[in-house]
């Protein structure tokens, strides 16, 4: 109990800690030099079509730029403004680079953080011991997994690995970006070290369980810097959409020649030029150039909460769990429990039973403990004496065997514990209402500790679990975002049923063990559901395999990492809901901006066919319902638009649509006002708009 | 537009609307094979004869493979099989009846044309029936293409909805079950009682020669008494299937709009309603099957607000009439009649063109090349969007839900889920199969038709030139690889070149699409069935309904409007404010 205590108070200090020094790192501008700059020199690397080939609708692109540049050459002999030619060209270049600068930019924002990790390990030598036990300084690259080194205070952990004697803190603000240490040791849970950390104090002997480049922190470095990107499902799906859109409309385009020689159209009103103008803004460049941008950002937005997901896939999953497992000490409740009420004993004074109980809790320094001096401050107004101000007094702690715990004071014994200790300690019966008092906050959920002073029963403190606030209003907008809360605990069936109530949970687990956790992610697994949840244990380890989003906390074993396809470097429990909450944002903003693009067509048709068939047929003219100035310049601003689009939304691919928790109907009809409709509407705007500036400034 | 116009517009969707369930109920048992319906102590015996004579085990489900490669050979053979009745027509039974009349030569690649055609359920004519088929022929060899195919489509509708609904399944069924229980039970029996109807409204059902009448009034140029002859033969069970099924066949060139072949108002209007009956009914099918009626409303009204909107449209247009004739002084009472029979008029020439466009029916009661461009463009729509508002029987329903597919996953995504259709993950496997239907359809339209454009053969075949001449074309193909079958007349596409290039047009658009779609069905079929929160997806209600129709119009529009600015746009632009016809 003390320990467990103890544990999870430090853990929750390291959030508050961690989350406020990250806080800082994250308020990097969208634009910052820092990153544009690098950006726009790799947008121009990115060009290399061997890259570009990957994504179908910029490789179009591409190849269309490429082909009105050679035009240039022929605009003479095909009549056409090569004024006109040389824009269009620039404009679909600068289509292709605003996608590579996205894509860059996503990149970037990783590689400021890879790079601040990376600094941390350059020149890291290890204390290598052999068979023998004789120590050699090696370089760290040269360890292998099995081999062993030792350290010592100040020195730089030199690769990852399991301590197998020793105990050490350990500043491992390297990777999670705090300064206060922790405990590893050898043995249990917390025995797994990272390379790149520093031991504060102590001594330890590691056993390496990485070898060089696939150490935690290599994976992080690579995963961060998108360098080991794989597509997951959902984009590969959404790339065969545009590629599939992209092949539909290079036939609408390549047709539209001899539909044009038929009806007469004028060759220089359906020049390659002005084709190739028109395919590339119906093809879907919007979405097709903030795709891999915007699933970078999605995994940019965990590592800024601290939580490392170890594949795209993973992100993508945790936006479609509709089940949380959610361990109830640390993630719903506080950690620990608190005294919320004396109930005297009959015939007792309220304000005696608060005094003895405040007394007896003085040395206590459990949060139980402090809790029942702090409520016996408030509701009697009793000051908590410091302990010098009672010479007198001896402190009886709580042991195992006796399970109470007290003072002795001016030859009065109070004592305060579990009922039936407290019923050995006097040595009698409890008065009725006392035994009620009992059975009823058991009941409730409550912890019923039993306050006696020599043989007098004074009366009951409930200890309860207190629900962190927010958690039900959280735990209901879940629900109406169709996912399902489950509470983990340990507790019995009765004090479980009472508190999942409490947090207005949907379902609980209680006396869980790692074997019926694994049979409940199974069980709705087999049901259909995408189970998530987060351990630290190496029980806990096949849970977080089996679970379609395992979130491993930090400060867990190197076996519940390893299972995990994600991990906390907070190693705070609740995080899990951020968790979903960012996967479905990643899904949201791909959709978003699918639609958005898609959309942008309509406007677009509605500049160009005019445009096109107008000096064959004048009579088309009322299907110019811009009222665009002539024909290049509407082709011109539609082309514009769509390259200029690309940059006007990278900041919403990089940071991603507004997340709200909302039932599905809901969110679908808000965002298809906003993108689909939107997507209809804004272009005729922006394409107008653009028009004007371009003849206001003889473009064309 | 008038008052009577919107009451037998109401009327119509009204009682469609009523008919949906009974027949969706209907069609459910009837689609599973452990199914149980009235007809069974008259049919069962007969069922299961069938499967004797096909060798068939009606417990045996076939995977999705195995169902494309049963429903393939059975189109393969089936169609060579009307090849060689065409072929050898006249050394067929009752080719006498109809001798000295047949003027058009069945030459080999109006043979194929044709057999092609009514294997796929298009029933494009490069013919008119009266001067080409023997009874036998029609009887035969088309009747029993009317039923086959209709029934494939059925069943690969059929198959695809199984498939939503199964959880992790292997099969979608047996092709040869389905298409045995759905002629038996639906098609056959409904069409024995409906050709009875036909026959008590005037149609004619006979093995007579072509006869020989004096007609009242003659021709006002000559004195002589004008003589017709008129053709016979067993039209009612023929038109009865052609209507049921949404094949559209006309026995006699002029179709629906032939005195004989749709005599009465009364016979008009179920022949209307007869189109829509088993597309519709799958709708309720659909919804029944995966357990959520409102889906299967939210389909129904989907189509229903495309099938009111592009009707509307037309019989508006059509309503205004020609400027061009009202200059010359003609009369259009209530708008442009060129084309149209007297006896339907404006609205109701203008409700059969959009519901048999609609479905790939292509029966006609009047012509759609003499529409105004406007009024023309939206049957030409509505093939072009895929033929899915209702559309042909299970045809409709299939290529719908190709596009519940596709707009599901464009913008299930908006709810941050992996897009799911009722409760199925729609994954890369499942976009590619939609998507390569839809690239087929759209494909096969526009690259036939731009090489008609540049092609000497092509730009022979028409009779009108300039943007009305672009429009016959593109009607053509976009007719035939949607299975449709009616025509912009005006073209002549009995041609080797036309014949062939149309009959691929239908290949490619039914089965180089039914294959991805069944593949589509295999895979769904797989895939576990996600329970549905209130995160899933909704696949009802009015924003879904507003989402499908948008996706479908916006598709439509971005992929055929170029085509379309440049056929009818243009021509509607030029007729409105210039002096050119065409």
């Amino acid at each position: 109990m003390a320990t467990v205590t103890q544990t999870s108070r430090r853990s929750s200090t390291h959030t508050e800690l961690s989350s406020g020094s990250r806080a800082k790192a994250q308020q990097r501008s969208l634009f910052d030099m820092e990153i544009v700059g690098p950006a726009i020199k790799a947008s121009l690397a990115k060009l290399n079509p061997l890259l570009m080939v990957k994504n179908p609708v910029m490789f179009v692109t591409e190849v269309g730029a490429a082909v009105t540049t050679v035009e240039l050459f022929f605009a003479r002999t095909h009549s056409e403004p090569l004024g006109f030619v040389l824009q269009i060209a620039l404009w679909l270049w600068f289509t292709v680079l605003f996608a590579n600068l996205a894509e860059a930019m996503a990149e970037g924002r990783g590689k400021a953080q890879a790079d601040g990790l990376r600094r941390s390990r350059t020149k890291a030598s290890a204390r290598k011991i052999d068979v023998n036990g004789i120590e050699t300084l090696v370089p760290a690259e040269t360890l292998r997994k099995g081999d062993t080194f030792v350290c010592t205070a100040n020195d730089v952990i030199p690769a990852d690995g399991e301590i197998i004697e020793g105990a050490a803190t350990v500043n491992e603000s390297a990777i999670t970006g705090e300064s206060a240490p922790v405990i590893r040791e050898a043995g249990g849970d917390r025995s797994a070290v990272t390379g790149g950390t520093t031991v504060l104090s102590d001594r330890i002997i590691v056993r390496v369980t990485a070898d060089p480049g696939e150490s935690f922190m290599d994976r992080m470095i690579g995963l961060i810097e998108g360098a080991k990107r794989q597509k997951t499902p959902n984009e590969i799906a959404l790339n065969i959409l545009l590629a599939a859109l992209t092949i539909i409309f290079l036939i609408v385009i390549m047709t539209l020649k001899p539909f044009g020689i038929y009806s007469g159209l004028l060759p220089s009103s359906i020049s390659i030029t002005i084709l190739v103008a028109l395919l590339v803004c119906l093809i879907p460049t919007t979405i097709g150039g903030l795709l891999s941008a915007i699933g970078i950002a999605g995994i940019d937005r965990m590592v800024q909460h601290n939580v490392l997901a170890m594949s795209g896939r993973a992100v993508e999953a945790a936006g479609d769990v509709d089940v949380l497992l959610l361990d109830k000490t640390g993630t719903i409740t506080l950690g620990n429990r608190q005294a919320t009420e004396f109930v005297p004993a009959p015939g007792v004074d309220p304000r005696e039973l608060a005094d003895a109980a405040q007394l007896s809790s003085l040395a206590d320094e459990t949060p139980e403990g402090r809790s029942i001096v702090v409520l016996a401050k408030e509701q009697f107004g009793l000051r908590g004496r410091e302990l010098h101000e009672l010479p007198h007094a001896t402190f009886v702690p709580f042991t195992a065997q006796t399970r109470m715990s007290g003072v002795n004071i001016n030859g009065t014994q109070i004592r305060k514990g579990a009922a039936d200790s407290i019923a050995t300690f006097v040595g009698s019966k409890f008065p009725d209402e006392v035994n009620k008092a009992v059975d009823k906050i058991a009941r409730s959920g409550g912890t019923p500790l039993v306050v006696a002073s020599n043989q007098r029963v004074l009366g009951t403190i409930h200890l309860k679990d207190i629900v962190k606030a927010g958690l039900p209003d959280r735990f209901r907008r879940f629900r109406a975002m169709g996912i399902k809360t489950v509470m983990i605990t340990g507790d019995n069936r009765l004090t479980a049923a009472s508190i999942a109530a409490e947090a207005g949970v949907d379902d609980f687990l209680a006396q869980a063990t790692p074997e019926n956790k694994l049979a409940l992610i199974r069980k709705e697994q087999a049901a259909g559901h995408l189970v998530a949840m987060t351990g630290d244990g190496t029980n806990d380890a096949p849970a977080l395999a089996q679970a379609d989003v395992g979130v491993a906390m930090n400060t867990g074993t190197q076996a519940a990492k390893e299972a995990g396809n994600m991990v906390d470097l907070d190693s705070n429990p609740t995080k899990l809901i951020e968790v979903v909450e960012i996967g479905k944002q990643l899904l949201m903003t791909r959709g978003a901006l699918t639609t958005f693009s898609i959309a942008n067509d309509v406007a677009k048709y509605f500049a160009i066919i005019p445009a096109i068939m107008v000096a064959t047929f004048p009579v088309i003219k009322p299907l110019n319902i811009m009222g665009l100035q002539s024909p290049h310049s509407a082709i011109l601003s539609a082309v514009i638009f769509n390259a200029l689009i690309i940059i006007i939304l990278i900041p919403l691919a990089l940071r991603g649509v507004k997340f709200r928790p909302l039932g599905a109907a809901v969110i679908l009809r808000r965002n298809l006002l906003i993108y689909g409709l939107g997507g209809v509407t804004i272009p005729f705007i922006g394409i107008k708009a653009i028009d004007i500036i371009v003849n206001l400034m003889h473009l064309a | 537009m008038t008052a009577s116009g919107w009451i037998q517009l109401a009327l119509y969707v009204g009682i469609l609307a009523l008919l949906t369930k009974p027949m969706g109920l209907f069609l459910v048992k009837v689609l599973d094979a452990r199914g149980r319906t009235f007809l069974d102590p008259v049919i069962k015996p007969v069922e299961r004869l069938m499967y004797r004579i096909l060798g068939v085990d009606p417990q045996t489900e076939y995977n999705w493979k195995q169902y494309a490669v049963a429903m393939l050979l059975f189109s393969l053979v089936s169609c060579i099989f009307t090849y060689a009745i065409l072929r050898l027509q006249a050394c067929l039974p009752w080719y006498g009846a109809a001798q000295g009349h047949l003027s058009t030569v069945m030459t080999p690649d109006l043979a194929f044309n044709t057999a092609v055609s009514f294997t796929t359920n298009t029933n494009w004519q490069s013919y008119g029936g009266e001067n080409t088929m023997s009874y036998f022929s029609q009887m035969v060899g088309l009747a029993s293409h009317n039923f086959f195919s209709a029934a494939t489509g059925i069943a690969i509708a059929a198959a695809l909805v199984r498939a939503i609904a199964r959880d992790k399944a292997k099969t979608i069924g047996n092709f040869w079950v389905d298409l045995v229980r759905i002629n038996l039970y639906v098609l056959i029996p409904v069409c024995i009682v409906y050709a009875l109807f036909l026959v008590s409204q005037g149609m004619i059902q006979n093995f007579r020669p072509y006869t020989d009448i004096t007609v009242l009034e003659q021709a006002p140029a000559t004195t002589q008494p004008a003589v017709q002859t008129l053709q016979m033969g067993p039209m009612a069970s023929q038109v009865a299937i052609k209507m049921l099924g949404t094949n559209g066949g006309g026995y006699a060139n002029a179709n629906a709009a032939h005195p004989f072949e749709n005599p009465t108002p009364l016979s008009n209007f179920i022949q209307m309603l007869s189109i829509f009956l088993i597309p519709s009914g799958l709708t309720y099918y659909l919804g029944r099957t995966v357990k959520s009626q409102k889906h299967g409303w939210a389909v129904w009204a989907s189509m229903a607000v495309l099938f009111i909107g592009a009707t509307t449209v037309c019989w508006w247009a059509e309503s205004r009439g020609n400027p061009h004739f009202a200059e010359l002084g003609v009369v259009q009472t209530g708008g442009n009649m060129e084309g149209k029979e007297v006896r339907f008029g404006i609205f109701n020439s203008a409700l059969f063109a959009n519901i048999t466009t609609d479905a790939s029916c292509g029966a006609v009661n009047s012509m759609h090349d003499s529409y105004t461009p406007l009024g023309g463009m939206m049957p030409m729509l509505n093939i072009q969007l895929g033929e899915i508002i209702f559309g042909g029987v299970g045809a409709g329903l299939y290529g719908m839900l190709v596009f519940v597919v596709v707009t599901i996953f464009i913008a299930g995504l908006m709810v941050g889920r992996t897009p799911e259709y009722l409760g199925k993950k729609i994954e890369a496997y499942d976009v590619k199969t939609a998507s390569l239907a839809i690239l087929i359809l759209t494909h096969s339209i526009l690259i036939f038709t731009a090489w008609a454009c540049i092609s000497d053969w092509g730009r022979a075949g028409l009779n009108n030139n300039g943007p009305h001449g672009f429009s016959e074309m593109l009607y053509a193909y976009s007719s035939a690889a949607g299975n449709n079958g009616s025509a912009f007349a005006g073209l002549n596409t009995n041609t080797p070149w036309w014949n062939t290039t149309m009959a691929l047009a239908m290949l490619f658009g039914r089965f180089l699409m039914i294959v991805p779609i069944i593949a589509l069905a295999g895979s769904l079929a797989g895939k576990k069935r996600i329970p549905q929160s209130a995160g899933s997806f909704p696949v009802s209600g009015v924003t879904f309904v507003v989402l499908l129709v948008g996706t479908i119009l916006i598709a439509g529009a971005l992929t055929f409007l170029p085509a379309l600015a440049l056929g009818p746009i243009v021509e509607h632009f030029l007729m409105t404010n210039t002096t050119q016809l065409f």
